[in-house]
């Protein structure tokens, strides 16, 4: 696998995958990639409208689970579908990691854009960010 | 243990009835309970056993963790999941609803004869797919206020019906009334507010569709009559949940309830299955945001239904009270409820979670409304696209063996990337059109992913809640016209 990367793995129901980065930073944006790319094809969206991310979970794992959370949200909310993602930092302090990032793509639009499957949510189950031998893996399970 | 041991250790009880044992999984409190066939369990992912037995490590749970014959792999709970936990020793676990909170089915039964509608369909499906907006990105016709969004958490179904969408008895027709009076729009947080106010009224996307259907099949005449149902006739099914106000409850209060398993000493085989006890501050609230949720569910499956109402007027010019249009019955199929069931021969009040089950309530039951109490509560089990989905009637021994619950569909065995690249929408559209089968959906991508043949057989499914008494056959509808999002 690329680092880099993400790869999707089989699940019967839902979508699966596993993101790679050297750094956690990058690990985190290419989960945002993964989730995206399930719900369009993200290589053709161009960075129209951006919002700043900042936020704070008392561990990673937590922190991965908010992160894709509320990307979910901004774009049904904010309506700006994501193509590109951005995380500047993930710092830890006394108890916490907090991240800051950007997120931008285009504003919504049915006539525009061809969705492929509605992610309904980010989920629990197996999630993991793992340290490996060159840099972090993660492992997300979303519902579609 | 590899994939065969798992499989060597669960024990069929008898025909249709497999059992997890305790020694499967340490921790395990109570043994797991498969309703399946032998053919089904041979399918039967390892998977799906362990989750159904992480479901059967948590506290207070009763009798059995249990899986239907659509059990699949899922998060926390198995998709099929049905477990029911003491209400003062036992836990409340949003990931035993899942994220779309009251995602469940209703059907409309008419006085039309399918000869008369299969000539107008294309235009018929074209109308429905206008008035009922659907897809990823889609937005409402509907702009609710602030209040009103309070008082559709607050009262569901019976809302929508007061605001003029749709009739009393729509709501006498619906499982419990259409609202679960448990619900507190205080617990809803902010941002479900947000996400849930735009999309009231939308049928989503995924699984959720609308459906034209001929009843093609009457198994039980006395029954299908007490439900107003006809041979030849044409029903109407509507498959919807929360949408993102339900999703977004649910992963608020995931994350709540990971605390509060720390907070309360329970150890989890799976941070999907984060639970708080069903008495706890955190318990209470996740309920009453879940019954928020769920009400919101009812109230849009209710206001979607007036449109359809709408749409057939336009295009028959006949009012719906005249075309018959009455809604048959509306069930949930992602919830927990506080129920009453009978254990080790006492009445006892336990949280029972239906995770891709529905709630199937046999004859003199009272939460069944009057009109259909001698004859048990209508289940409804939606086929997969394209393929017969079923009316049953809660059976005797349903509350004896499920706690009162079926399976909710056929179950998928195969997932959407590989659906996509093994199937290709518009070769599908038109096998199902030299079907008789109409189809509109906002991609072909869409109908790829949702193929018949991802999911088990609808007919196997049911086939085994009828043979175990759970859930009778009461009718069989094929489907003339499909609308996806």
């Amino acid at each position: 696998m690329n680092i880099p990367g993400y790869e999707y793995l089989p699940h019967p129901a839902d979508v699966r995958f596993t993101a790679y980065g050297a750094t956690l930073e990058e690990v985190f944006e290419q989960a945002a990639h993964a989730m995206f790319h399930v719900i369009i094809d993200t290589a053709a969206l161009n960075p129209e409208h951006s919002v700043d991310i900042k936020l704070e979970s008392e561990e990673i794992d937590n922190l991965l689970y908010d992160y894709l959370s509320e990307l979910l949200y901004l774009f049904e909310v904010e309506e700006i579908v994501f193509g590109q993602f951005r995380v500047d930092s993930i710092e830890k302090t006394d108890g916490s990691y907090i991240l800051h990032g950007q997120a931008s793509g285009e504003i919504t639009d049915p006539e525009r854009h061809s969705f492929e499957t509605e992610v309904k949510a980010v989920t629990y189950h197996q999630l993991e960010v793992t340290k490996e031998e060159g840099g972090y893996s993660a492992h997300v399970i979303v519902d579609t | 243990m590899t994939q065969q041991q798992a499989k060597e250790l669960v024990r069929k009880v008898k025909e249709n009835i497999f059992e997890i044992p305790t020694d499967f999984q340490e921790g395990m409190r109570v043994p797991g309970r498969i309703f399946v066939s032998d053919k089904l369990m041979n399918d039967l992912e390892v998977n799906t056993l362990r989750q159904t037995a992480n479901v059967a490590m948590l506290p207070g749970i009763q009798k059995y963790s249990m899986a239907m014959p659509d059990a699949h792999f899922g998060y926390g709970f198995p998709i099929g999941g049905v477990a029911a936990f003491d209400a003062h020793e036992g836990i409340i676990s949003p990931g035993g609803v899942g994220f779309d909170i009251n995602c469940g089915v209703r059907i409309i039964r008419t006085d039309m004869e399918a000869s008369e509608v299969r000539p107008h369909i294309s235009e018929l499906m074209d109308e429905l797919f206008k008035a009922v907006p659907s897809g990823v990105g889609s937005k409402s016709r509907l702009r609710v206020s602030g209040s009103e969004l309070d008082d559709a958490f607050n009262y569901g179904a019976r809302w929508a019906v007061e605001s003029g969408y749709g009739v009393e008895a729509d709501i006498e027709h619906c499982e419990d009334g259409g609202f679960m009076d448990a619900a507190d729009p205080l617990k809803v947080g902010d941002k479900a507010r947000k996400r849930g106010k735009p999309q009231f009224g939308t049928l989503g996307s995924g699984n959720h569709f609308l459906e034209v259907q001929e009843v093609d099949k009457i198994y039980d005449p006395e029954i299908a009559k007490a439900y107003g149902i006809r041979e030849g006739t044409i029903t109407i099914m509507i498959h919807c949940g929360s949408r993102g106000a339900g999703h977004q409850i649910c992963t608020d209060y995931l994350r709540v309830m990971e605390q509060a398993s720390r907070k309360y000493g329970i150890d989890l085989p799976d941070k999907q299955l984060a639970c708080a006890p069903a008495d706890s501050r955190e318990g209470q609230d996740y309920f009453k945001a879940m019954a928020a949720g769920a009400n919101y569910a009812w109230a849009n499956r209710q206001v979607i239904n007036h449109w359809v109402r709408e749409t057939f007027e336009r295009v028959f010019g006949r009012d719906a009270d005249e075309l018959g249009m009455d809604l048959v019955y509306d069930v949930a199929h992602n919830v927990a409820k506080l129920e009453e069931h009978e254990i080790d021969g006492e009445k006892k009040s336990v949280y029972v979670h239906r995770k891709g089950a529905t709630r199937a309530f046999p004859a003199g039951h009272t939460d069944i409304p009057q009109a259909y109490r001698s004859v048990g509560q209508p289940v409804l089990i939606p086929g997969s696209m394209g393929t017969p989905s079923y009316i049953l009637h809660g059976g005797e021994r349903a509350m004896e063996l499920t706690f009162g619950s079926a399976c909710h569909g056929a179950g998928r065995v195969m997932g959407r990337g590989e659906a996509k690249r093994k199937f290709r929408g518009e070769v599908l559209e038109k096998q199902l059109a030299e079907k008789g089968i109409t189809v509109k959906a906002t991609h072909p991508s869409m109908l790829a992913e949702e193929a018949p043949e991802v999911y088990k057989s609808s007919s196997e499914v049911v086939n085994v809640v009828h043979e175990l008494n759970i859930a009778r056959k009461v009718v069989r509808v094929k489907p003339i016209g499909v609308a996806k999002g």
